[in-house]
């Protein structure tokens, strides 16, 4: 390893941005930006549950996750693991935006030859922690690394987006019950509540209400938030942080689509791309 | 007389061997640790073994995190299981990341009797021989478990090693060397190959001896590893003795005999037949009156033997 890398490492025990909120609502709306470039350009993807993570997203790689973008399998790193899997593109802007990619490569997404898949890529994306796409199985691998973690005496956390619709999957609720069963409380998960699924309303395609609820019945520690809000994502954080001796949840209540007026609550744009017309709209919108 | 030794008592015992050598190997199970023998860890090491309760599906993707944390992870239930339940998990956090989890299954097969059809694993090599980058191995005994159990801890990526229920045979002695992907020649013999894998093995082994006083006589190879297969070895076998039975206790589809065939269409093809469980489920029994009853006993081995060797004589 390089001596610089080493050095920063060394030094670095909280985010090496440590963004002020102005800063992070400006990277919020940048990668909502390249989210739109992205998904227009391949023709293809998933904006509306990439623009709902959007600022859960800001606030984990530019304020609250210790991370080196220099050195992506560093030991002790944070790690972020996206289990929906189809928010990819929010991901690989977060990514680019930190460092471990050019910005210039967001283009290809989607593309043959590619290092930006569909879905999420391990073994080909620098900074993806694990392989995604078929959804419920985030949460499992979370526990995984959290374990190791203990298993090592390492101080890392283990953040974990969850879809709302996601959560209808039943791997889901066996990883929730598992992960307060080996009382981790250096895992965090996040629950985007976007309140759509790929057909319609998540109310009435598989109701999951009163999600809230049913975590806290799997032994969780709940934190409900409205998940556009700076504040109360940095607080959730914070408390997540100070959570013992179980596993703390934020349930981030957002909206799908979120900033570009065409694509709120649209579930239309679930796995839809914006035609080049509908993408200098929310461009516009996005300025 | 013939020694039978547990696979998955050997497989408990090499366990705490390993996890004392190596202190990266995690330990997990889903509920069956008394059965799988995962619990003579559990006692040794409870540090490193977690119970993840009936959810083999989760058990997979927590494995997959330990792995990819660095660790070297065990992880067992019934090989009905550990195939059928998680194929997805198998695909995504396994094959496509290629990380570093031994799934050892044991109570493989029909031989598991007694629990009927929803409890045996005659699907399971199929399944896993379609995973990308999985190594699939069957081991022929106690004494072939060991090495490929302590082989698997050495080589990284994923693995499914399949055990029996039942003890098995020993047809090694001690001093056997397991080689990942390769076969073992286990008699010369020129007229016809008997590939056989798992408890197969010892009964190719028997159907050979009767045959050699009929004056047939028999090659028989152990294929203790599906994935990679030995097809050099496989190539020289068909063009040597111009006839092969493959054993196995798995359905036709997919398994030990599809993956011998593949190969030796292309390479060198002669006259097979298969001894296998066919195209349909087996129901309850003791293991050896269900053997006899879905035709995977020596006898049903001689008589593929001996019609390939007279389709073989036919052939111009």
């Amino acid at each position: 390893m390089p001596n610089d890398i080493a050095a920063a490492e060394s030094i670095l025990d909280a985010n090496m941005f440590d963004f002020p909120m102005p800063k992070l609502r400006e990277m919020a709306k940048k990668l909502r930006r390249h989210v739109v470039v992205m998904t227009a350009t391949a023709g293809s993807g998933h904006p509306g549950g990439s623009l709902s993570a959007a600022d859960i997203i800001t606030a984990l790689y530019f304020k609250v996750m210790r991370h080196n973008p220099k050195n992506p399998q560093w030991a002790d790193r944070d790690r972020f693991i996206l289990s929906k899997g189809h928010a990819a593109p929010v991901l690989y802007a977060a990514l680019a935006e930190s460092g471990y990619l050019p910005v210039s490569e967001l283009s290809t997404l989607r593309r043959l030859d590619s290092r930006l898949q569909g879905h999420t890529d391990r073994n080909l994306t620098p900074g993806v922690e694990m392989s995604a796409g078929s959804l419920g199985m985030g949460l499992s691998f979370a526990i995984g690394v959290g374990l190791a973690a203990r298993l090592d005496g390492r101080n890392y956390r283990t953040y974990v987006l969850l879809g709302d619709g996601e959560c209808d999957e039943g791997q889901t609720w066996e990883a929730a019950l598992s992960a307060a069963h080996f009382k981790l409380d250096n895992l965090v998960a996040i629950v985007d509540c976007n309140r759509l699924q790929l057909t319609g309303r998540t109310c009435d395609i598989m109701n999951l209400e009163p999600l809230k609820q049913k975590w806290q019945a799997f032994g969780w520690h709940t934190i409900d938030i409205e998940g556009h809000d700076f504040d109360q994502i940095l607080a959730a954080f914070q408390e997540a942080k100070r959570t013992k001796d179980k596993p703390p949840v934020i349930i981030a209540r957002t909206v799908k689509g979120k900033g570009v007026s065409f694509m709120e609550n649209n579930a239309a744009f679930h796995g839809k791309a914006p035609t080049p017309e509908e993408a200098e709209q929310a461009l516009k919108e996005l300025e | 007389m013939e020694v039978e030794v547990s696979t998955r008592e050997t497989y408990g015992k090499t366990l705490i061997e390993l996890g004392k050598r190596n202190p990266s190997i995690v330990v997990l199970d889903a509920d069956l640790s008394p059965s799988t023998m995962t619990r003579f860890f559990a006692k040794e090491f409870p540090q490193r073994f977690f119970d993840c309760g009936l959810e083999e599906q989760n058990m997979i993707g927590i494995a997959a995190g330990l792995a990819a944390s660095g660790k070297t992870v065990f992880a067992s239930t019934f090989a009905i299981f550990a195939s059928c339940r998680c194929f997805d998990q198998l695909r995504i956090c396994l094959s496509q990341m290629g990380l570093n989890v031994k799934i050892v299954a044991t109570h493989g097969g029909i031989t598991v009797g007694e629990d009927g059809t929803s409890h045996q694993a005659i699907e399971d090599l199929a399944l896993y021989c379609a995973l990308p980058g999985f190594t699939v191995i069957v081991p022929a005994d106690a004494v072939e478990t060991a090495q490929a159990i302590k082989v698997a801890a050495d080589s990284y990526g994923p693995f499914y090693i399949r055990l029996n229920r039942p003890k098995t045979p020993l047809v090694y002695e001690e001093n056997y060397r397991f080689k990942l992907g390769k076969a073992v020649t286990m008699r010369l013999g020129t007229d016809v190959t008997i590939i056989a894998t798992g408890i197969m093995v010892a009964k190719a082994l028997q159907a050979s001896d009767t045959l050699a006083r009929q004056e047939i006589d028999c090659r028989v190879i152990n294929m203790p590893t599906l994935k990679p297969l030995d097809e050099e070895f496989l190539v020289k076998a068909a063009s040597e003795t111009r006839a092969i039975v493959v054993a196995e206790e798995h359905l036709a589809h997919g398994g030990l005999g599809s993956r011998v065939a593949q190969v030796v269409a292309r390479h060198q093809p002669v006259p097979m037949e298969f001894v296998n469980l066919k195209d349909r489920y087996a129901l309850s029994g003791k293991a050896d009156e269900l053997l006899e009853r879905y035709g995977l006993t020596a006898k049903d081995i001689e008589q593929a033997v001996r019609a390939v060797t007279s389709r073989a004589k036919g052939s111009p």
